[in-house]
């Protein structure tokens, strides 16, 4: 493994110093250009089940239910349950008390195989202590989630204490270890500029991260276009300096197939094709899957599909 | 001095906005005299699905509003219109040709239905509905209530009464509306719709799109989330088509002679019954 920095917070400020800008007007140009694209026929089949298999299929609201989350997981393993065709989600993604039922829900269904991602570090605002945060972490891991959605301080990033954003991610990744796989989410809707998201994305991934994520989906804008491909180009940086492919996860606002497609070919043109894959891509979401299974139905039957025939969620 | 003209683009009305169709596309329509009038959007199946989509969340907003309000805005509708009555008669001796007289009978004729079925907004469920006679302790009400998303294939000749007396049924008893306008002669639909825009409609209430009947016809009687379909504007050789394609998921298919008939609400409405226990 390549070393880019020693630890240090002086040795991060001159790594992160030292990387090229992002030119906004350009990269809006070509998020735009590229969502133009037009997926059609075999392409989009393959690339609507591509978007199912890379659903973090999530909950996090204040009035969630174990009923409400056991439905999920039913989902999560046959989203269509007409449909046995229909490929299984990436992930469910709820808040960490929910982990074991999450857990217990999904191999019960079946979906074993289905990882639980928790959001903990006081999601959705990150506002609490490292020791908290660290609990918080322990917890949802002692349930069972083996994929853990980590929030960065972003009064911390924004006030310029990039050490202490570092050393947080760090100590989380310490508590994971190999148990779980550690997403980093950046929240880009409050880090103001393009250049803020790639240094974030950075300092995410130099601090040890498996995938970072775009937003909590708390705030907007979340996972727009040119912010997601300003992260697929740090991932691609990122690799093409250590040989190591990190992931990405855009969650926020992604609501219909064409969205979803959009970052499909995004992750595709930007970061290439090994991204193109559940381990490096995931979308989370919760209204998306209603409309990717709308879309395979029209697909399969010819006309369009009404929402009768989906869950409501 | 002279004045450049200033030549007008002829849009879709979807989701309370106006836009060209998705595919880009425009076809040509000639005048009762065979000149050319005008451009306007050739909608896609894409645009359709668009409408209905904004018909279906358009739907729980209208059919909750209190009836009385719905009327009021019925009536706001008459209003408006009476104000673009003579852009409605030029567009109607342009495209249908007939006296000046016949066009402006036309327009008042429709004008006034929007009132008359204002007026039944909150009677109708009165009229309509029932106390039942039942052995028990219980009240025993049926009510209607609106059906849901209906599909109109509109008029093809009388285009502006035809047009109203589709919808003004349609949406009086609180179904929102994906409407497919003369293909020929689509200038009032359009101009309706400008008119809509204005007059406190909700924004996909109703949804006005122009082009092909027999492109879209298709897909509007098989989209699942269209429970009524009305094919008073339809040819009758593709009736058994559409009707085919509506059974599906059991569509209402309705085809209708009168444009002043209480029918014509009941068609698209869904009966409810309650029991609610005497002394409770």
């Amino acid at each position: 493994m390549v070393t880019l920095i020693d630890g240090s917070e002086v040795s991060l400020r001159k790594y992160l110093g030292a990387l090229s800008g992002v030119d906004k007007v350009g990269a809006d140009q070509r998020a735009a250009m590229l969502g133009t694209r037009s997926i059609k026929t075999k392409s989009k089949s393959w690339a609507i089940d591509m978007a199912i298999r890379m659903v973090d299929l999530t909950s996090l609201e204040g009035a969630d239910t174990a009923g409400k989350v056991r439905a999920i997981c039913a989902k999560a393993v046959h989203p269509d349950p007409t449909d046995f065709s229909v490929p299984s989600v990436g992930a469910v993604c709820v808040y960490n008390d929910l982990v074991k039922i999450a857990r217990e829900s999904l191999n019960l269904n079946g979906g074993s195989h289905i990882p639980v991602a928790a959001v903990t570090t006081a999601f959705p605002s990150g506002r609490a202590s490292l020791k908290v945060k660290i609990q918080d972490t322990q917890d949802a891991l002692n349930d069972g989630a083996t994929e853990i959605d980590m929030v960065i301080d972003r009064g911390a990033f924004l006030a310029g204490k990039l050490g202490l954003v570092f050393d947080e991610i760090t100590a989380i990744k310490a508590v994971c270890g190999n148990r779980a796989q550690l997403k980093v989410i950046l929240e880009t809707g409050e880090l103001t500029t393009y250049d803020n998201v790639r240094k974030a994305s950075f300092i995410a991934m130099l601090a040890g991260a498996d995938f970072i994520k775009t937003s909590t989906g708390k705030v907007s804008p979340a996972a727009t276009p040119p912010v997601v491909l300003v992260m697929l180009e740090a991932v691609r940086d990122y690799y093409l300096q250590t040989g190591m492919r990190i992931g990405v996860k855009a969650a926020g606002g992604i609501r219909t197939t064409k969205d979803a497609i959009k970052q499909l070919v995004l992750v595709n043109e930007v970061a290439g094709p090994e991204w193109l894959n559940p381990h490096l891509f995931r979308i989370g979401a919760s209204a998306l899957l209603n409309d990717l299974l709308m879309q395979r139905m029209k697909a399969a039957s010819g006309f369009y599909s009404g929402s009768n025939y989906v869950t409501l969620d | 001095m002279s004045r450049i003209d200033i030549k007008k683009t002829y849009k879709l009305f979807i989701g309370g906005q106006f836009p060209r169709s998705e595919s880009g596309r425009t076809y040509e329509i000639k005048g009762a005299n065979g000149k050319f009038i005008a451009n306007p959007a050739l909608a896609s199946r894409k645009d359709l699905r668009d409408s209905v989509t904004a018909a279906k969340s358009a739907l729980s907003g209208w059919s909750s509003a209190t009836a009385f309000n719905r009327g009021q805005i019925l009536y706001r509708i008459a209003e408006i219109m009476e104000g673009r009555r003579d852009q409605f008669v030029t567009e109607i001796i342009a495209l249908e040709g007939g006296t000046a007289k016949a066009a402006h009978a036309q327009v008042e004729q429709a004008i006034d239905l929007w009132v008359w079925y204002a007026g039944w907004c909150d009677k109708i469920s009165t009229i309509a509905g029932a106390t039942n006679p039942i052995a028990g302790p219980y009240y025993n009400f049926t009510t209607p209530e609106e059906l849901g998303v209906v599909g109109i294939i509109s008029d093809q000749k009388v285009s502006l009464l035809g047009l109203v007396a589709a919808i003004a049924p349609v949406i009086a008893t609180g179904n929102t509306a994906v409407v497919i306008a003369s293909e020929k002669r689509p200038l009032s639909a359009i101009t309706l719709g400008e008119a809509l825009a204005t007059s406190d409609l909700p924004a996909g209430v109703l949804n006005i799109l122009t082009g092909k009947v027999s492109e879209l016809a298709p897909w509007l009687a098989s989209h699942m989330e269209i429970d009524g379909l009305d094919i008073s504007g339809a040819d009758s050789k593709v009736e058994s088509e559409l009707r085919i394609a509506g059974a599906e998921n059991l569509k209402r298919i309705h085809r209708f002679n009168k444009s002043q008939s209480p029918q014509r609400m009941l068609a698209f409405m869904e009966a409810k019954t309650v029991w609610h226990p005497i002394g409770v």
